[in-house]
C-alpha cells in the first residue's frame, strides 16, 4: 500500500516536472509581457503594464513580418495541400513494387536539412530567373514566391502524410461505386473522395499553416523583400530584445489556446450529436423535433473557451482603461533613492581609499589588496587605478554596468536618474 | 420479359500478369433474366463483372451489352449499375442523397431528387428513411439502399456481387425474394454473383457454374442440379455422394459403372457427355441423398447400394443415414419424414436402392472442396 502511494507520489512529481518543463518558459515569458522593466524578465516585479502590447503594434517590422509570414503561409497551405494530396493519391494507387521507392523519395524533403533546402531553392530559381532573362526584382526572386517555393518542398511531404492515413482508410470502391453510376472522374473526386479527406486537409492546412509560420532556416535564405515574422525577430533579437516579443509570444498563446479550445469543443459537440442521433427514432428525426443537446451541455471544452475569451476580453478592457504612470513614477522615485544611497556610498568609499593611499604615500609598497568595502564587486577592476591615478576610475565605475544589463539593471544608469528606463533598453 | 437488354461474353479471356482469372467464357445473358454465376470464392466470378461493368478490360475477347461492343467505353458511359460486395454506399451523404446520386451526376434538381428518392424508397419499404445515414441503417435496410441507388440510374443490366454474403441466414432468405420480386418489377436483367447455391437456385433463370476461370456448365436450376456437366458441377451445386469407377459398358444413354466398393451400378450419362464416353474410361456417378430409399436387405443388383451405417441424424423434414462412403466421404442418404416409424441402424449394414434416372455419370474430375 505504502509502496504504491510512493509510487503514485513519484508520478505526480514526474507529471509536474516535465509539465513545468514544458510550460514553465511559455508562463514566464507571458510574464515577462506585463512587467514594465524594458529587458523582459520576472523578477523583480516593478509594475503591471500593458506598454509592450502597444509597443508591439506600433513596431512596423513586427507587423509587417506578420503579415509576410500570413502570405506566405496562406500559399504554402494552397500549395502544400494540393502537391501533398497528388503525392498520397499516387501512392494509394502506384503499382506495389515502386511504392517503397516512392514514399523514400518523397519523404525524403524532411529527412534534408532546411538550410540545405533553402540554399538549392535559392540558386535552382535564381538559375530559372536568369534563364528566363527576369531582373532580380521579378516575382521569380523577389522572396514571397521562393519562400513559397521552399517552404512547400518539405511541408508537402509533412501533408501528404497526414493525407495518406486518411487515404488509407478510404475504400476504392467508393469511386467506382460514383463511377458506375455515371460520374466523371473529376465528378467522383469532388463529390466522393475531397468530401472524405475534408477533415484530414483541414489538418494538413492547419499543420502547414503553422510549419510555414515557425520556419527560419529555409526562410532564411529565401525571404528578400518579404522578411517573415521568425526572420525579423531573428533579426531584433540581435539587437536586443524588448517585453514586446513576449507580448507576441503571449499572443500567439493564447491565439493558440482559443483555436484548439475551439477545435476541441466543436469534436466534442459533434459527437454528442451524433450519439443523440444514434438513439433518436425515426419519427423524431422525421419531424425534426430532435432535442440535440446544447452547446455547454457537458461539453468542458465548450466552457472553457467561453472562459477564456471573457478573461481575454476583461484583460484587454483592464488594459484600455489601467494606467500604470503612479506605478511607475513611484518605481522610479524609489530607484532614485536607491541609486542616490549607492552613489553617496561609493563616494564616501573614494573618499575613505584617498585619504588611506594619502596616509600610505610616505611608504614605499602599496598594498595591492583589494578594497574591502566596496559594494559592487568590481572592486578589483578598478585596483589599478589606485596606483596610477584616482580620478579615472569615476567614469569607468559609471559607464561599466551600463554593458552589462543583467547584473545590476539600471541602479548605476546615469539616466534613470532623470530620463526612466529607456536608458536601460538602448544599453542593452 | 424479353425487352430487356442481353449481355453477351464471346471467347473471354482475364489474365492478370501469368495468372488467367477467366479463360475462354462464352455466355450469352437473355435480355430480362436474372442470371447468376456461381463458383467457389477465387473462380473468376467477380472478375467477370467488372468486366462486364467496364472496371477491367479483357484481355481478350469481346464483352456485348445489347449487342454493342463495349471495348474502351468506361464504367460511367455503360448502361449497367453495380451493387458492391461491401455495397460501397457513400458514407457522408443521407439516404437520399445516396439512391439519387446518379442524378445529381446529371444535374438534376434537389427537389426533383428527393420526389424520385421518396418513390424508391416506397418501393424498398424503407419510407420516410431518407434523411439518415448509412450508418444508421441495419444491414438489410443498407442492402435495399444500394439496390435503390442502383436502379435509379435507370441501367439495363444490374449487376449483383455476392450482394446478400454479409446478411444473417434469416434475412438473406427474405432478401432473395424480394430481389427476384424487384427484378421481376422492373425487368431488367440481372447479373448475380454468388457462391452460394441456394440463392443461385431459388433467384435464377439461368446460372452458371464456374470452377478456377472456367464456365463449367449453364444452365437453369434444374438442369444444374439433375443433369451436371461436370463433376464439379455435380458436387458443388446441393448435396451429391460419388461413386468413383470406370466405365463398364456404354448402352445408349445409360452406361454399366464398375465402381471400386459398391460393385456394378448402372447410371444415365448426363446429357452433356452423351456419346462421349467409352468403355474403360474412369468415371463418376452421382447420386442425391434424397434419391435413395430403402431396400429390403440383402437385395442385390445393378440398382441397390450397400453399405455400412455409420451415424444417423433426426433432421425434421428428413431422416439423415450416413454411410461409409467412396474415397473417405461419407454416403449420407435423406429418408423423408412422413410419420413412418424408423428404426436405428447404426453399425448396421443396410441396403438402398436407386432408380437410374436419378444416378448421373460424368467424366471423372475435381470435385468441389467441401
Amino acid at each position: 500500500m505504502k509502496r504504491f502511494t510512493f509510487m503514485r507520489l513519484s508520478l505526480w512529481i514526474y507529471l509536474g516536472v516535465f509539465f513545468a518543463y514544458l510550460l514553465g518558459p511559455l508562463v514566464i515569458m507571458s510574464a515577462t509581457a506585463f512587467n514594465s522593466p524594458a529587458f523582459p524578465r520576472m523578477t523583480p516585479w516593478e509594475c503591471l503594464t500593458f506598454e509592450w502590447f502597444g509597443a508591439l503594434f506600433r513596431d512596423e517590422r513586427i507587423l509587417n513580418g506578420i503579415w509576410n509570414s500570413i502570405l506566405v503561409g496562406a500559399g504554402t497551405v494552397v500549395l502544400s495541400v494540393a502537391m501533398g494530396l497528388a503525392g498520397a493519391l499516387m501512392l494509394t494507387q502506384i503499382w506495389p513494387k515502386l511504392r517503397a521507392t516512392y514514399y523514400t523519395i518523397i519523404i525524403a524533403p524532411i529527412l534534408i536539412p532546411g538550410v540545405v533546402l533553402g540554399i538549392s531553392t535559392l540558386v535552382f530559381w535564381d538559375r530559372i530567373n536568369r534563364m528566363l532573362g527576369l531582373g532580380a526584382d521579378s516575382w521569380l526572386s523577389n522572396g514571397l514566391f521562393l519562400t513559397i517555393i521552399g517552404q512547400s518542398t518539405f511541408i508537402a511531404s509533412y501533408c501528404m502524410l497526414v493525407l495518406v492515413a486518411r487515404l488509407q482508410r478510404y475504400d476504392m470502391a467508393l469511386t467506382e461505386a460514383a463511377l458506375d453510376l455515371g460520374a466523371t472522374h473529376a465528378q467522383a473526386f469532388r463529390k466522393v473522395l475531397l468530401p472524405f479527406m475534408r477533415p484530414a486537409i483541414a489538418s494538413a492546412a492547419v499543420l502547414a499553416f503553422l510549419a510555414s509560420f515557425e520556419n527560419y532556416n529555409t526562410t532564411t535564405f529565401t525571404f528578400g523583400e518579404y522578411p517573415t515574422l521568425t526572420i525579423e525577430l531573428a533579426q531584433k533579437v540581435r539587437y536586443g530584445i524588448t517585453p514586446a516579443i513576449s507580448a507576441l509570444a503571449f499572443i500567439i498563446v493564447v491565439l493558440t489556446v482559443i483555436a484548439a479550445l475551439a477545435n476541441e469543443a466543436s469534436l466534442r459537440r459533434k459527437e454528442l450529436v451524433a450519439a443523440a442521433r444514434q438513439k433518436a427514432t425515426v419519427a423524431e428525426l422525421e419531424s425534426g423535433r430532435l432535442q440535440l443537446p446544447g452547446f455547454f451541455r457537458s461539453n468542458w471544452a465548450a466552457a472553457a473557451l467561453v472562459a477564456v475569451a471573457c478573461v481575454t476580453v476583461a484583460v484587454a478592457g483592464t488594459a484600455a482603461l489601467y494606467s500604470p504612470a503612479q506605478c511607475i513614477a513611484d518605481v522610479q522615485e524609489q530607484k532614485r533613492l536607491e541609486a542616490e544611497q549607492r552613489i553617496q556610498e561609493l563616494l564616501r568609499q573614494r573618499e575613505l581609499r584617498r585619504q588611506e593611499q594619502l596616509d600610505q604615500q610616505g611608504e614605499a609598497v602599496p598594498a595591492p589588496a583589494a578594497p574591502s568595502g566596496s559594494s559592487s564587486g568590481f572592486g578589483g577592476a578598478f585596483a589599478p587605478g589606485n596606483l596610477s591615478g584616482s580620478s579615472e576610475a569615476e567614469p569607468e565605475a559609471e559607464q561599466e554596468p551600463q554593458g552589462n544589463s543583467s547584473g545590476f539593471g539600471n541602479v548605476f544608469d546615469p539616466n534613470a536618474l532623470s530620463g526612466g528606463s529607456e536608458g536601460g533598453g538602448a544599453g542593452d | 420479359m424479353s425487352a430487356g437488354v442481353g449481355v453477351d461474353l464471346e471467347n473471354l479471356w482475364i489474365r492478370f500478369g501469368d495468372f488467367v482469372a477467366v479463360r475462354d467464357a462464352n455466355v450469352t445473358i437473355n435480355g430480362g433474366d436474372f442470371f447468376s454465376f456461381l463458383g467457389p470464392s477465387g473462380c473468376g466470378k467477380t472478375t467477370i463483372l467488372r468486366a462486364v461493368s467496364g472496371f477491367l478490360e479483357p484481355s481478350g475477347g469481346r464483352v456485348l451489352i445489347g449487342g454493342n461492343d463495349m471495348k474502351g467505353i468506361g464504367p460511367n458511359k455503360r448502361p449497367t449499375a453495380l451493387i458492391f460486395q461491401n455495397l460501397a454506399l457513400f458514407p457522408l451523404m443521407k439516404v437520399w442523397e445516396n439512391i439519387t446520386f446518379s442524378m445529381e451526376i446529371k444535374g438534376a434538381s434537389a427537389r426533383e431528387r428527393r420526389k424520385r428518392a421518396d418513390e424508391l424508397l416506397d418501393m424498398i419499404a424503407l419510407p420516410g428513411q431518407g434523411g439518415k445515414l448509412p450508418s444508421e441503417l441495419s444491414g438489410g435496410q443498407r442492402q435495399r439502399v444500394a439496390i435503390a441507388r442502383a436502379l435509379c440510374a435507370e441501367p439495363d443490366v444490374l449487376l449483383l456481387d455476392e450482394p446478400l454474403s454479409a446478411l444473417d441466414l434469416k434475412l438473406r432468405q427474405h432478401m432473395r425474394t424480394e430481389l427476384r420480386e424487384i427484378q421481376q418489377r422492373v425487368g431488367i436483367t440481372f447479373i448475380y454473383i454468388t457462391h452460394d447455391q441456394g440463392e443461385a437456385l431459388t433467384m435464377s433463370d439461368n446460372i452458371a457454374v464456374m470452377r478456377a476461370g472456367v464456365i463449367d456448365q449453364i444452365g437453369d436450376g434444374k438442369a444444374i442440379y439433375n443433369d451436371p456437366a461436370t463433376a464439379f458441377a455435380a458436387s458443388f451445386v446441393g448435396e451429391n455422394n460419388v461413386f468413383r469407377g470406370k466405365v463398364k459398358r456404354v448402352m445408349g444413354n445409360e452406361a454399366l459403372i464398375q465402381t471400386n466398393r459398391s460393385g456394378d451400378l448402372v447410371a444415365r450419362i448426363s446429357s452433356a457427355n452423351q456419346g462421349r464416353m467409352k468403355e474403360g474410361d474412369a468415371a463418376m456417378m452421382f447420386i442425391r441423398p434424397e434419391a435413395f430409399a430403402l431396400a429390403p436387405k440383402g437385395a442385390t443388383g445393378t440398382h441397390f447400394v450397400t453399405a455400412k451405417v455409420n451415424h444417423e441424424e433426426f433432421e425434421g423434414n428428413a431422416f439423415n443415414i450416413f454411410m461409409e462412403g467412396d474415397g473417405g466421404k461419407e454416403l449420407k442418404v435423406s429418408i423423408p419424414n412422413l410419420g413412418q416409424s424408423f428404426e436405428d441402424h447404426t453399425g448396421q449394414n443396410i441396403t438402398l436402392e436407386y432408380e437410374t434416372k436419378n444416378a448421373v455419370i460424368v467424366p471423372a474430375g475435381e470435385l468441389a472442396a467441401e
